[in-house]
């Protein structure tokens, strides 16, 4: 094609944004890429400074924990030793993405291909975000939570609310259905049902401790009875509706963070899938620019550079080796779908009878919409991409003097690595198993938490600390105990009230 | 469908509450790593951000993790020369372990991060004030400024408000010239009805056609615009504080002053002077140095000329009191000094020190503090200046031997003292 380039230096201008955007949108969505609306917001660096420390939210409650952040990176940012990342985005409808005004063209170009159509058409079909995530109420329901917390700080004090924001950060990880559906957020029907929801809450709450005490006694006498009758993985919601003695509006605060919690689930559960369909996606649609010679051979040099640095995988003995990059794997598997689709090999036919030689985009895009990190892995981890990444598995065990080699990039390794690989993205094991057992049995209120041990795995000795914040939600004792592998309680942390 | 919005001067601040939040929390460790920074690093650079680092353990964030106990299976990239069932030596500090210990932030035994300038002078003074402060606020309304009040009536042209002026005018012509007007309604009435009886030539109209002109004319001589319609924009004065400063430096450099006490003596006025920058918008300094003679000299001069001989300290606060006197008259100047001397005076001029400081010099002072920089008993000036001490509220003195001393001191001159 004989196209006239978009722009010819690297200075960056709203008009130019706008012509490319929209040539951006265009191929995008030649391509399939379905999208939320965009919204492109021009910021400074200290502003992208800002939007990190609050994982992206563009609105968030204030806490010690999100200044902490900031003077963190601010104090790496200006040593040098931290380049800023080119794109924060969250799944919101319209979906936000922050340009930075230091940029030059070529990295605004990126970041909306990466963000705005890269990620965007990810949050907006992926089933675990479709499932989980409303993206057209989180705003809201951040602003809603930004304003209950001010309040909350007026009415009962600062110190008041960080504790109790301290305590339920603390669960933070414990406070996400895994396996239920969460209601819809919405600002209005929040704001409607706050007021009721407390008072509601609290009836129940009182509800499950009415027992009197000749009952009680029954009860400890009839030791199979447990109150919640199975155990309970979401901490949090099980604190929130039944802690017997948190305010209402200490509850709200539970809510809120658990709400926030499960939002951002998704996002760690798809961090590979997630950066290696945006990678894979700004370097097609700017190729595609390319081709239709609407960048020039400048652009493309100053984008092949960013785009090599962001892809680069350190190997393991490298000083700056800090685990596997997800651009890295992630573009290198979307990238080889395609290539299995396309040209597939004996060996591809071997392992992906059902997509070699199919429709790539198609493909791509059931791969997109229907895994997660674990399951895509060891759904589409072909051997090629463990071969190009020279992938080795190391068992490391605390009753072995030395660690040893499992598997490694050969035939007899494939199947295994791509196991062991997958695992290692399960959350749910690489995060102690610990749930609500039982609080009642004892007749003291006490909570007693278990902690189901996997390959022997014991728990960090900050467990005190977070025991503490536990007491101090609970209202009384906290105790947890550790379930080992044959069902026998091997460890028992108590935290007294 | 594109929405473009440009948030860049939006404040960048959003996380200033955070970071006020942050400080907060951690301020004991935070008071902790400033005064650190204080007895080992150079007082001449502070006034300045500074790099803090407090104990990460600190600020961590438990949650339920997994310890380093039981087994795991780990991917890494880059095989080189491995086979599978290779047993390799396991490496120190878990590096094999990828990227876990730099995610729990046990990797890191500090939390490192920076203090605005603000913040820390603030950790720096804080619970620290300027003694007598209020009471110069209220001392120094001398110089003013001029604030709008309203209108007067009198004035000087360039003054002139035109809209006021110009509707007085206004207002003026209707008041006077309504009588006329109402005849003139009536007499024209009057003409009317008379024209359908008379003729033009007949003397009753005649006259009317007359009275009718004298109306107009008397209406048609109003004046415009007359002297008392006008209105000036009328400025008065008010007091305005003043935040002006001057710091007297006062320092023996004879010959028993050595480097180090002169060091000591730097770093005490290096802090006076931060600490006056946090009330004063403008701050000058005055550096008197002196032996047997005293001269007001530049700030290299003062820090590192070299002298010998003995030493008469008077002969600096003459050179204080008749600065005072030709420069900064306490109308306009908040006067604070300090004075930093090993404390060793010829004998007879103790006594005339006293009288000088007692006579021309404290009842112009906000504060005066004289440290001296000495580790054997105190010299006969220390003694003589017992004396003013107990005269004047505004005059502290201490003692300091060592470098670590001086923050302490400082303090200890310039805590908030209980009503």
């Amino acid at each position: 094609m004989n196209n006239k380039p978009l722009s010819e230096t690297s200075e960056w201008t709203f008009e130019l944004i706008e012509k490319y955007h929209k040539e951006i949108a265009r191929v995008a969505s030649n391509f399939g890429l379905d999208t939320y609306p965009v919204q492109l917001e021009i910021i400074t660096a200290e502003q992208m400074i800002d939007a990190y420390a609050s994982v992206g939210m563009p609105i968030g409650y204030s806490h010690w924990s999100f200044g902490k952040e900031f003077v963190s990176n601010e104090a790496r940012y200006k040593k040098g030793r931290m380049g800023l990342a080119y794109e924060i985005v969250i799944n919101s409808d319209p979906c936000i993405a922050y340009l930075m005004e230091e940029n030059s063209m070529m990295m605004q170009a990126l970041v909306i291909a990466h963000a705005a159509y890269g990620h965007n058409s990810f949050f907006k079909k992926n089933y675990l975000f479709t499932t989980w995530t409303n993206a057209n109420s989180i705003i809201d329901y951040l602003l809603f939570a930004k304003n209950y917390i001010a309040q909350c700080e007026e009415r009962y004090g600062e110190e008041q609310v960080e504790a109790m924001l301290d305590s339920c950060h603390a669960l933070r990880n414990f406070g996400v259905d895994r396996y239920k559906r969460p209601p819809r957020l919405s600002l209005q029907e929040e704001k409607d049902r706050q007021k009721d929801r407390e008072e509601y809450l609290q009836s129940q709450v009182n509800e499950l401790w009415r027992t009197i005490p000749a009952k009680e006694v029954i009860h400890s006498g009839n030791n199979d009875r447990r109150f919640p009758q199975e155990p309970q993985e979401n901490i949090l919601y099980f604190i929130e509706k039944n802690a017997p003695l948190l305010e209402p509006w200490q509850r709200e605060i539970v809510r809120i963070v658990r709400k926030i919690a499960q939002y951002f689930y998704p996002q760690r559960q798809t961090q590979v899938m997630n950066e290696g369909w945006a990678t894979f996606w700004h370097y097609t649609l700017l190729n595609q620019l390319y081709a239709e010679g609407l960048v020039t051979d400048g652009f493309m040099i100053e984008f092949l550079q960013s785009h090599t640095n962001v892809t680069h995988q350190p190997s393991f003995e490298n000083p700056y080796y800090s685990g596997i990059n997800p651009y890295a794997l992630g573009f290198a598997m979307m990238t080889d779908i395609r290539r299995i689709c396309e040209e597939p090999t004996d060996e591809d036919r071997h392992w992906f009878p059902d997509i070699a030689g199919s429709d790539w985009n198609k493909t791509l895009h059931f791969a997109m919409q229907n895994f997660k990190d674990e399951s895509f892995i060891s759904q589409f981890l072909s051997p090629k991409v463990i071969r190009d990444f020279k992938l080795f598995s190391i068992l490391d065990d605390d009753k072995q003097s030395e660690i040893a080699v499992t598997s490694i990039h050969n035939e007899s390794g494939y199947q295994y690595i791509r196991q062991a690989l997958s695992e290692q993205y399960n959350l749910g094991s690489n995060e102690p198993n610990i749930q609500v057992y039982d609080v009642i049995s004892k007749g003291d209120r006490a909570l007693t938490l278990r902690h189901i041990q996997y390959h022997r795995m014991q728990l960090d000795k900050s467990i005190d600390e977070v025991l503490k914040h536990v007491v101090r939600l609970w209202g009384f004792d906290v105790r947890l105990e550790t379930v080992n592998e044959a069902g026998s309680i091997t460890h028992v942390y108590e935290c007294k009230h | 469908m594109i929405q473009i919005v440009d948030r860049r001067l939006n404040g960048k601040n959003k996380s200033a509450v955070n970071r006020r939040k942050f400080i907060h929390r951690f301020r004991s460790q935070i008071k902790k790593a400033v005064a650190d920074a204080i007895n080992e690093r150079s007082v001449t650079d502070l006034d300045k951000g500074e790099k803090v680092s407090i104990p990460a353990k600190d600020t961590s964030e438990p949650f339920f993790r997994h310890g380093q106990e039981g087994y795991r299976e780990r991917v890494h990239p880059g095989n080189k020369e491995f086979q599978q069932g290779d047993r390799i030596a396991r490496p120190e500090s878990g590096s094999g372990r990828g990227n876990e210990a730099s995610d729990s932030g046990e990797g890191q035994d500090e939390f490192v991060f920076e203090l605005t300038r603000e913040e820390f002078l603030n950790f720096f003074f804080e619970d620290l004030e300027l003694p007598n402060l209020v009471k110069t606020q209220l001392a120094m309304l001398k110089e003013t400024k001029k604030v709008r009040a309203g209108h007067t009536s009198a004035g000087i042209p360039s003054n002139i408000n035109v809209i006021r002026s110009l509707r007085n005018a206004l207002g003026r012509r209707i008041a006077l010239g309504a009588p006329y007007n109402e005849s003139l309604i009536e007499a024209e009435k009057q003409l009317k009805d008379l024209l359908k009886r008379y003729d033009e030539t007949d003397s009753v109209v005649i006259m009317l056609r007359k009275e009718i002109e004298e109306l107009n004319e008397k209406i048609a001589g109003i004046p415009f615009i007359d002297t008392f319609d006008l209105r000036y924009d009328n400025r008065i004065e008010r007091p305005k504080p003043t935040t002006q400063a001057v710091m007297f430096c006062i320092m023996d450099v004879s010959g028993s002053m050595g480097p180090e006490e002169k060091d000591i003596a730097k770093r005490f006025f290096m802090l006076l002077y931060l600490f006056l920058t946090k009330t004063y918008e403008k701050i000058q300094v005055i550096f008197i140095s002196h032996h047997t003679e005293a001269h007001e000299v530049d700030e290299e001069t003062f820090f590192y000329s070299r002298e010998t001989g003995g030493t008469v300290v008077s002969s600096a606060l003459n050179l204080m009191s008749a600065i005072i006197q030709e420069r900064f008259p306490i109308s306009e100047w908040n006067i604070y000094a300090a004075q930093a001397s090993d404390g060793d005076n010829w004998d007879n001029d103790s006594i005339v020190c006293a009288k000088i400081l007692s006579e021309k010099i404290m009842p112009y002072m906000q504060y005066y503090a004289y440290i001296e920089i000495t580790e054997d008993r105190h010299q006969n000036l220390w003694h003589e200046y017992l004396t003013i001490k107990e005269q004047w509220d505004n005059f502290d003195m201490q003692r300091i031997a060592a470098l670590t001393d001086i923050y302490p001191v400082f303090r200890k001159l310039f805590e908030k003292k209980n009503v």
